[in-house]
């Protein structure tokens, strides 16, 4: 009983941490990356995912995002250490190119798996890169089940 | 001696920090090599050129209040100089939003005339 106890509390933590994209602040990170979105966890894809963000901010989902060779070099660095290890998984698609939105990775896809295409479109929500519309404390990194409140 | 040369390099750091809304008007009047105008800056601000987005289909055609990005939804704090005092104090933030938006907007660089005519109309704005 007492080991069940135990396994069932671990498990809580380790699922609760799961959840947890905390990260100390990035100043270049903060203001570069969140001008146009929010600042997204770099946990959420993997190092080759954000190289090969970083190495085209060009043309970056359509928009020039361009920024001078010191800051685009700190940023990738704050982004490549942080990135996502086992959790978020290899962030790669079928033909092994790196993925650049988080939204097409599989983790992503998962954890998002009940959620309608109506909802997306609410206008409360708007599209699935306004991850604050449901996840209130995202901002501060908490993606828990516990912040999730669905807007109508 | 060393008093005088940290009194001039104090000076310097000031005088590279103390950038106005005006400070551009007449840097991209100079570039340009003619007088800016308001009206063309208005019209340039408001109208599609060729690209997906205006300037105010983020800015609003009201850049005195608050605006949206067009994809994110994410808010955009004023652009008129006269709401928000951080606008167009730091050349380096200043070059990089016009390189990235006039991509965006007119899908090249924006001309000096260009810049001139757009700060023209921000600080005609109440």
């Amino acid at each position: 009983m007492k080991r069940l106890i135990a396994t069932a509390l671990l498990l809580f933590a380790v699922s609760a941490h799961a959840d947890n994209y905390r990260l100390p602040k990035h100043g270049a990170f903060e203001e570069e990356c969140a001008s146009c979105h929010m600042a997204f966890p770099p946990q959420m894809l993997h190092a080759d995912s954000w190289r090969a963000m970083m190495g085209d901010l060009a043309h970056h989902f359509g928009s020039d995002a361009s920024l001078d060779e010191k800051r685009r070099a700190a940023i990738t660095d704050f982004l490549v250490t942080h990135a996502g290890g086992r959790k978020t998984g290899t962030t790669r698609d079928a033909s092994g190119k790196p993925l650049l939105r988080i939204t097409e990775t599989a983790r992503f896809e998962r954890k998002h798996r009940e959620i309608a295409a109506a909802t997306w479109k609410r206008a409360s929500i708007k599209s699935p890169v306004n991850c604050t519309a449901c996840h209130r404390q995202a901002a501060a990194g908490d993606y828990s089940e516990r912040s999730i409140n669905i807007p109508k | 001696m060393r008093k005088l040369f940290i009194i001039a390099a104090l000076l310097a750091a000031a005088g590279a920090r103390a950038e106005t809304p005006r400070d551009f008007l007449t840097r991209f009047e100079k570039e340009a090599g003619s007088a800016a105008s308001a009206e063309r800056g208005a019209r340039f601000f408001n109208s599609k050129q060729g690209g997906e987005w205006s300037c105010a289909s983020c800015h609003t055609d009201k850049p005195t209040q608050a605006g949206r990005h067009a994809r994110t939804d994410k808010p955009i704090a004023a652009l008129a100089p006269v709401a928000n005092a951080e606008r167009f104090t730091d050349a380096a933030k200043v070059d990089k939003w016009f390189r990235r938006n006039c991509n965006d907007t007119v899908n090249r660089l924006c001309s000096a005339q260009e810049k001139a005519d757009v700060m023209a109309w921000l600080l005609t704005l109440k």
